[in-house]
């Protein structure tokens, strides 16, 4: 049967859209079975190699080594030194460094 | 149940005919709405896909790593300290590592230099990573010159290069013997770069942290859960710069859908009046309206997310690509496993499709419930 209504013509292509849709989840379904051995190869590699870090971006070895940096390497270059790596500005310093810990000095009464 | 079908029918053929008539605008709007979610869609899929990934893969990476600081800076484990952090009880296994940067001057690019822990290097070979094969046109059996620190020229031959496959964690390593890594970076003899250890109980990975700054104050102890979280956090802190950027375009589209949803024309109003006046009530312009708002907004949605889909997981993010190279030569090329959040895609439905759809709503039925006369004139 020809598409003779236009409520025919647009419902079919929102059916079709919405099939596409579907087919995004059954596709990353199949990719990530296929993956599945090259991760855990990826991972060992890791375990192997004692990595601790993902090559996002190669350019400063604050981003190169994220979690390794600590929050003067980005500015450490000369005193007054502002970061200047693209990548510096797409990435959070290390998720300890921001952390609030509890202070560790005693916390003495002030004489009076 | 089927006459209300055949109407609803009904309603969604005059809806598609009255958007035929605007061709141009309701396509222009089609076209931008689309274009909105692709990009909101590449980038939520790519941060979520990446941050799973990373996870997924440094869950093997080492429980603690420890460096040592001076004045705030990293700086060398001299000899002793693995022997210290031997006698602390609960840790398991001790290495030392050796790593450290190298910066190519031919092809202005940073490597990382490295002794592997799980293989054997012959002196004077080198395995490298994917991205040094691509960029530098090494394959097993070349040979390369590295600078070192000291002037001296050293040459390597490539035994090997890593697997593709893990690039996203190996793209820029050059791994190499001890003697040789030693020797290129003159390195003094029994340090390392910092310590990798192993805590028999993993309940015990933070005590273990506090006894080593205890044992030696001048380190600092990373733990593996800490490098997860920074990566579980990866782009978050300034996913807020991508929004802020992307601020003007998301106003821009919501004052454009706005103008175009709820400022009725003079055409428009005309219409509901004429629509009122043969005798069409308000529930079937209000449900002629929300077929428009519903069907364009769904529509948009769907092609935009297929299409971002598309873009991230099968042409690997390649529109966006250039924002995170920044100035990095080497650049990994990982195609991503698709790891969907449901939770994700609903947030984008529910901030795409229902707000144009309300939009779209409200005046109309301003509209629609006056009098048809007052319409027409006005």
């Amino acid at each position: 049967m020809p598409l003779e209504r236009p409520s025919d013509r647009v419902l079919a292509a929102t059916l079709l859209a919405g099939v596409l849709f579907a087919a995004t989840f059954a596709d990353a379904a199949r990719q990530r079975s296929a993956r599945e051995a090259a991760l855990q190869r990826t991972t060992e590699l890791v375990t192997g190699l004692r990595l601790s870090d993902v090559v996002l971006f190669t350019e400063a070895r604050y981003t190169r080594h994220l979690s390794q940096a600590d929050l003067h390497s980005a500015f450490q270059d000369h005193p007054m030194a502002l970061e200047h790596f693209p990548s510096g500005s797409l990435l959070p310093p290390p998720r300890l460094l921001l952390d609030h810990h509890e202070t560790l000095d005693r916390k003495a009464a002030s004489p009076d | 149940m089927k006459p209300w079908i055949e109407r609803q029918r009904h309603l969604i053929d005059f809806t598609a005919q009255s958007l035929a008539r605007r061709k141009g605008k309701s396509l222009g709007l089609l076209f931008v709405y689309t274009l909105l979610v692709f990009v909101l869609a590449s980038v939520a899929l790519y941060t979520h896909a990446l941050r799973n990934e990373a996870t997924r893969v440094l869950a093997g990476a080492p429980e603690i790593v420890l460096q040592r600081l001076i004045a705030g800076r990293h700086d060398l484990v001299p000899p002793g300290y693995i022997e210290r952090i031997g006698r602390i009880r609960g840790v398991q296994k001790i290495e030392g590592r050796l790593w450290g940067y190298y910066y190519d001057s031919v092809l202005k690019a940073n490597y990382t230099f490295m002794v592997p822990a799980d293989r054997e290097i012959v002196p004077g070979e080198i395995v490298v990573g994917p991205a040094l094969e691509r960029t530098r046109g090494l394959s097993a059996g070349n040979g390369i010159s590295f600078r070192a620190y000291s002037g001296e020229l050293h040459t390597f031959i490539v035994a090997a290069v890593l697997a593709h496959e893990s690039e996203l964690v190996s793209a820029d390593l050059v791994l190499m013997n001890e003697a040789d890594f030693r020797r290129f970076f003159a390195y003094p003899d029994g340090h390392y770069t910092d310590i990798a250890l192993w805590v028999a109980n993993p309940l015990e990975v933070r005590n273990v942290g506090v006894k080593l700054l205890g044992t030696l104050p001048d380190s600092r102890p990373i733990l593996r859960e800490e490098v997860l979280r920074t990566y579980a956090s990866i782009f978050d802190w300034r996913e807020g710069m991508m929004l802020a950027l992307l601020s003007a375009a998301i106003l821009a589209f919501g004052i454009f859908a706005w103008e175009k949803a709820a400022g009725l024309s003079a055409e428009e109003k005309r219409e509901i009046g004429i629509l009122k006046a043969i005798g069409w009530e308000t529930g079937d312009v209000i449900a002629m309206k929300f077929w428009e708002g519903f069907l364009v907004s769904l529509f948009a949605f769907l092609v935009g997310y297929v299409a971002a889909y598309v873009h991230v997981f099968h042409f690997e993010f390649t529109l966006f690509a250039p924002v995170l190279k920044g100035w990095a030569v080497l650049y990994p090329s990982f195609a991503l496993t698709p790891q969907i959040d449901g939770l994700q895609v609903a947030t984008l439905f529910v901030f795409t499709v229902l707000p144009y759809t309300a939009a779209t709503l409200v005046p109309i039925w301003r509209a629609a419930t006056t009098d048809p006369d007052t319409v027409m004139r006005s």
